[in-house]
């Protein structure tokens, strides 16, 4: 593999906006972070930090203000069918039934340009094959066959969620980008979703990012949880601009955890400690303390019992 | 809910309550018959002091009326309002089958931003220009015959329609493109097969309530340049004060819009294909 062994680098990038008086206002700043095949990385920080923002720079729908953000070791440019999107609201498409929006991907695939523009014959006969995968498929989402003729609107949330990341999944991307996917469903529901995407990460093998403000959701999904903070100080203790990376740490209890982990000391431990050093304005961490070294989180599975959270700090 | 007491009267003015079928029914031809039973009388009323009257004809006149227009030949040897309808609901179909075009190029200016900068300003311009207005400049250019007619009900109805396309395809929101484009969707592609579908059976909706325009702009070019068509009637039986023919002309058009409306609501409000539009996600 190219690039250091890394599928995603992304290289001292900072993101300025304009703001209203004519200014800039610095929304990331200087963030590096180097993500291996098959992690499922969870993205964690309090809201209005940039999570979102990082995660277009990766899909490529934003390009950063400077630096580099790269996949595979090519520069990333505009969108991929390489880089699956599941969002909270609006993946679907409302028009389009379970199986329809589920086939979308793979009929646009298979088919060429002219073959849909001019509407020949084998495009109508290769998407009738796709939806009849897609219907095929459903069943693997937990569905009723049945369901398979439904639109969105007669789904519940939990479901549409589960159909959104069916529709990215069958187009197997190299990385599954999730912008708060779950943030909008009850806890039960929730669980239960989370459940399914370690279930479908563990059988698909792709590499995950998934951004969460939910501390537990972090700790819990992530093979290794990235701390986005804009609490953070430069070395001599002025309030940095922006926000950065402040933590970078694997988790502890093997992938997928199970979900008694969550009463584990350590589970507590990562949670207070990733809490304090993300979430906490008074937390903020100088510079010179975390200069992290990227964890590779795959590699070091199962973690050892009693085996330090590495991370920025000394322990 | 509070228990169905009392009938009509008592419950007019309450919440929580349901008419029933009967009711309902009672309720909605109301307004209808208390129309026609003060015309009728008026009408009577009137014939009692001049049998002459032509201001108001009576029931056995408009009947009357109605079938001399419907299955008598005048001196062309034509069934005259037959001929009008056929000629007006040409213009009506060709008006509409062109302000339908109005929706795609609203998606694309919703969907693509350099064609939004190419049309928004021109269009909003376009819209504001009030069509009877331009109307000699449209008998001048296009001559009298059916280019000029039609031009006005296009100029009136199509940048309003357009326009209502353009603010809901430019309401899409920006995660359900970026996610067709991930799944390989060309920029065309976007245009028609995601954000025209989510748009389509709003701007069906949007069309249903300008047919009214469309028929009122229709019977404006008719009444001053043609030879058929139930707009051109209505003015030249006006000369002879013929109210027995005026009217059921006019409940005519009524019925034919009504059942124009009726078929594009029945396609809006298809009991599978559309419901969607209902529950927004």
């Amino acid at each position: 593999m190219a690039d250091g062994g890394y599928l995603i680098r992304i290289d001292d990038v900072t993101v300025c906006f304009p703001n209203e008086d004519g200014g800039e206002k610095v929304v990331l700043n200087k963030v590096d972070l180097h993500i291996r095949e098959g992690e499922l990385v969870t993205l964690v920080g309090p809201s209005g930090c940039g999570k979102s923002t990082l995660l277009r720079l990766i899909l490529g729908c934003d390009r950063p203000t400077s630096g580099s953000v790269r996949i595979d070791g090519d520069p990333v440019v505009g969108l991929s069918r390489d880089r699956g999107i599941v969002f909270q609201q609006y993946s679907l498409f409302p028009h389009l039934r379970v199986y329809e929006n589920i086939s979308i991907g793979p009929t646009l695939e298979d088919t060429s340009l002219p073959e849909r523009y001019l509407l020949l014959p084998s495009f109508f006969r290769k998407r009738r094959l796709h939806r009849q995968r897609a219907r095929e498929y459903v069943e693997r989402i937990g569905f009723d066959p049945s369901d398979a003729d439904k639109f969105p609107y007669e789904l519940s949330g939990g479901m549409r969620q589960r159909v959104a990341i069916a529709q990215a999944l069958i187009m197997r991307p190299r990385v599954l980008l999730m912008d708060e996917p779950f943030g909008a469903l009850d806890h039960n529901t929730r669980t239960e979703m989370q459940l399914f995407l370690l279930e479908q990460w563990k059988a698909h093998g792709m590499t995950v990012i998934f951004v969460t403000h939910d501390l537990d959701e972090a700790c819990y999904l992530g093979t290794r949880v990235i701390g986005l903070s804009q609490y953070w100080s430069d070395g001599g203790g002025q309030p940095g601009l922006g926000a950065t990376i402040v933590t970078d740490v694997c988790t502890p209890g093997g992938h997928p955890k199970p979900s008694t982990i969550r009463s584990s000391p350590e589970f507590v431990q990562l949670l207070e400690r990733v809490g304090h050093e993300v979430l906490d304005p008074s937390g903020r961490r100088r510079l010179t303390e975390f200069n992290l070294t990227h964890q590779d989180a795959v590699l070091q599975e199962p973690a050892l019992p009693g085996h330090p959270i590495s991370g920025g700090t000394s322990s | 809910m509070t228990p169905r007491r009392g009938g009509v009267l008592r419950n007019l003015l309450r919440t929580g309550v349901e008419p029933t079928w009967a009711e309902r029914w009672l309720l909605a031809s109301f307004f209808f018959v208390l129309l026609g039973a003060s015309y009728f009388i008026a009408s009577a009323h009137r014939h009692r002091e001049n049998p002459a009257d032509q201001v108001m004809p009576s029931f056995a006149q408009l009947v009357d009326g109605a079938k001399r227009s419907a299955f008598e030949r005048d001196r062309d040897g034509e069934l005259r309002l037959w001929v009008d309808t056929l000629a007006s609901a040409r213009r009506f179909a060709v008006s509409v089958a062109i302000v339908f075009l109005a929706v795609p190029l609203g998606v694309l200016m919703g969907t693509f931003p350099y064609v939004e900068a190419l049309f928004e300003r021109f269009l909003v311009f376009f819209d504001k220009i009030p069509a009877l207005s331009v109307l000699p400049i449209l008998f001048i250019v296009f001559g009298l015959d059916e280019l000029s007619k039609i031009a006005l009900i296009v100029l009136g109805v199509f940048p309003t329609v357009a326009l209502d396309a353009y603010l809901r395809a430019k309401a899409t929101p920006r995660e359900r493109i970026i996610k067709a484009k991930t799944l390989g969707a060309s920029e065309l592609e976007v245009a028609a097969r995601v954000v025209f579908p989510s748009v389509f059976p709003y701007t069906l909706d949007t069309i249903r309530l300008n047919l009214k325009s469309i028929m009122l702009l229709l019977i404006a070019g008719e009444s001053l340049a043609a030879t058929v068509g139930l707009g051109y009637r209505i003015f030249v039986v006006r000369r002879y004060l013929a109210m027995d023919i005026i009217i059921p002309y006019v409940v005519w058009m009524t019925l034919l819009l009504f059942a124009a409306d009726w078929a594009l609501r029945t396609v809006v409000e298809h009991p599978r294909r559309f419901q969607w539009v209902k529950y927004p996600l």
